[in-house]
């Protein structure tokens, strides 16, 4: 069963995964070496693998993939506050009912294709974050957000089933009679998913992730979305039903959501409505675009560098700025200051914004088409003999 | 035996009538050509057999079974493929990952998730898929993507898209529009090449050249129905054939 992967493909592997575990090492010169911003890297990495799945391979571009983050996010601290602490049961949890909610979206979103396809699934996500802030309160807990809290008193745990916005119940943590002080935090099996271990359950679930969204796009059922992309009408004059198959691409995009909504949980136990924004699904589009959609580590690249321009470039401030253009003279270091703060700090947004010009425009396959390309240009210089390079990574 | 047999087809678009009243019989194992003027019903009626459109009235009936308000990939599984006017390829994928996608949807049926074994691994369909291409003598390029192909090839590829199916019934149509006369005479050679396979053709064309080297039977079509039909050198002399294409009332 593992057999069957080529020898570039578990190259490709094994170098994914040795970067990934020793992220903490090889970030540390960005300044992004902290447990919670290499969490989100993660998290989001595994967002945009799963996301790839739809939109890199069959062109259907989703702008509600949010929804299945938040519904992963919801159901794992349901896990938490009925339950157990444990992550295990929450994540799988979430991978279901993430990929329950992406059947019922994707069969009726999946009626039609092109915009009309993206409007659908945008819909439906505003729809499902409105019902988290109106209709849905009892479960969402609405604008506070879902949080996991104290345990009810034993002698009142009876009237508690249902309303369980300020404690909750544990039952097969009680059951094994866990000792709780205060609020609790997430655990493997005892080991507290905070901090570096909580990074590294992520790294390992990232890692499957990539290596799952490879093997799918190697299989025949990878070819036949890609052949969608390429030429859906063709494809059905193929002998081939295609809307199966792009269901079952939504549900696995979904459940990969699902999933990194858990992990949010995981790493911090509350699960707010503005997780299932547009927003947040916009971003999504641009981490695969930015890193190069229907490529594998393209995604994951994007996310990385999204979320490091959101934590590290916006915390840029005027005294970091000051500290940097200190050998100049005072007006040229006020100039410089001047200029450069539009575009960190509170400005980060215009710098993303202009680098998604700039790649769009001038690398439309994104920054892994760059790479290819400089990998392309190397291997042509050291090997002189064979002048077409081919360069498909 | 009649393979494909079209019975009292009516289809209307708004005050068009673009079929009327069309029976056709299509033999076993024959190149059958279905000529006719611009706006004859040449095109509405292959888009009634391969499940684009449903006629109001009467029946299309493949080996005795119904294709009408089947979809077109039911009517391709069974046994039916289609060549494009243009060249419809997958141009993102390679020439052999092009065929191959063919060569699973027949082996595996309109839907199965395979989504753990590499294509590759799958032996019998990538030696049959090789095997193919090098009866298109496409075979050099089968790691190439297929959109830098020249039209020439790409239709080849088309064809070899549609023979690895092996189909029971091969729709052409107009494979040769646009083409330069030599493109042309290249495709013809291709067309009779695979007659060798013993496949039904229903071949829809203008250039009355390809049509007389190619079909073994004529169907005249003007105004939504037959109007002559006979062997090319029975159809040659017709008097109504040259009158509907010279643009004169039917008498």
């Amino acid at each position: 069963m593992f057999g069957n992967s080529s020898r570039a493909d578990w190259i490709m592997l094994i170098a994914f995964s040795a970067f990934v575990l020793a992220a903490p090492i090889l970030l540390k010169p960005f300044g992004a070496a902290y447990p919670d911003l290499l969490q989100k890297f993660a998290i989001y990495g595994i967002f945009a693998i799963g996301f790839n799945i739809l939109f890199g391979l069959t062109g259907y571009l989703s702008f509600g993939h949010a929804a299945f983050l938040g519904v992963g996010s919801y159901a794992s601290v349901w896990m938490f506050k009925l339950f157990t602490m444990n992550v295990i049961p929450a994540v799988l949890f979430s991978i279901v009912v993430a990929g329950l909610f992406a059947y019922i979206i994707g069969f009726v979103s999946l009626r039609r294709s092109g915009i009309y396809f993206s409007i659908l699934t945008l819909a439906f996500a505003q729809m499902s974050y409105n019902l988290a802030y109106s209709v849905l309160t009892p479960i969402t807990n609405g604008e506070t957000g879902l949080q996991v809290r104290q345990l009810v008193p034993a002698d009142r745990a009876a009237d508690y089933v249902f309303i369980l916005r300020d404690e909750d119940l544990r039952w097969v943590d009680q059951a094994f009679g866990v000792v709780e002080e205060g609020i609790p935090i997430t655990n493997l099996f005892g080991m507290k998913m905070s901090g570096y271990p909580g990074f590294y359950f992520c790294a390992v679930l990232l890692i499957l992730g990539f290596f799952i969204a490879m093997r799918i796009a190697r299989s025949n059922f990878g070819m036949v979305l890609k052949a969608i992309k390429s030429n859906q009408n063709r494809l059905s004059y193929t002998g081939v039903n295609t809307r199966p198959y792009l269901l079952a691409a939504f549900v696995i995009s979904g459940m990969y959501a699902g999933l990194a909504g858990a992990l949010l949980a995981v790493t911090d136990p509350l699960a707010g409505a503005e997780r299932m924004q547009w927003t947040a699904s916009g971003e999504v589009v641009l981490m695969t675009i930015l890193g190069g959609a229907g490529t594998l580590l393209g995604p994951v690249l994007g996310a990385g560098i999204i979320k490091y321009f959101e934590n590290i470039f916006s915390s840029i401030n005027d005294t970091v700025l000051e500290n940097v253009f200190s050998f100049l003279p005072t007006t040229l270091q006020e100039i410089s200051i001047a200029v450069t703060s539009m575009f960190v700090g509170e400005g980060w947004h215009l710098t993303l914004g202009l680098m998604f010009m700039i790649i769009v425009i001038f690398l439309p396959g994104g920054l892994m088409q760059g790479l290819n390309h400089l990998i392309g240009l190397f291997k042509r210089k050291i090997s002189t003999k064979s002048v077409s390079a081919d360069s498909s990574g | 035996m009649a393979i494909l047999e079209v019975a009292d087809v009516n289809k209307r678009f708004g005050g068009l009538h673009a079929l009327h009243h069309l029976n056709l019989q299509v033999e076993e194992g024959t190149t059958h050509a279905i000529i006719g003027p611009n706006g004859a019903g040449k095109s509405t009626l292959l888009n009634c057999f391969v499940g684009r459109l449903i006629p109001e009235t009467g029946s299309v009936t493949f080996n005795d079974a119904s294709l009408l308000g089947l979809k077109p990939h039911q009517i391709n599984q069974l046994g039916v493929s289609r060549v494009f006017q243009t060249p419809e390829i997958f141009e993102d994928l390679s020439v052999l990952e092009n065929v191959m996608i063919p060569a699973f949807a027949k082996a595996d049926g309109a839907f199965r998730i395979n989504a753990w074994q590499r294509m590759e691994s799958r032996a019998e369909i990538c030696d049959e898929a090789k095997h193919i291409l090098e009866e298109m003598g496409l075979v050099e390029q089968r790691e190439v993507l297929s959109s830098t192909l020249s039209r020439g090839d790409k239709r080849r590829l088309e064809l070899a898209m549609c023979l690895i199916q092996h189909p029971k019934l091969l729709l052409l149509d107009e494979p040769t529009a646009g083409m330069s006369r030599a493109d042309t005479n290249n495709t013809i050679e291709l067309l009779k090449g695979i007659s060798e396979h013993g496949i039904t053709k229903i071949i829809i064309e203008h250039d009355m050249h390809v049509v007389f080297s190619l079909a073994d039977r004529i169907s005249v079509l003007a105004q939504g129905t037959v109007i002559a039909e006979g062997t090319p050198d029975e159809i040659k002399g017709d008097p109504k054939v040259i009158e509907a294409y010279l643009g004169g009332e039917l008498g």
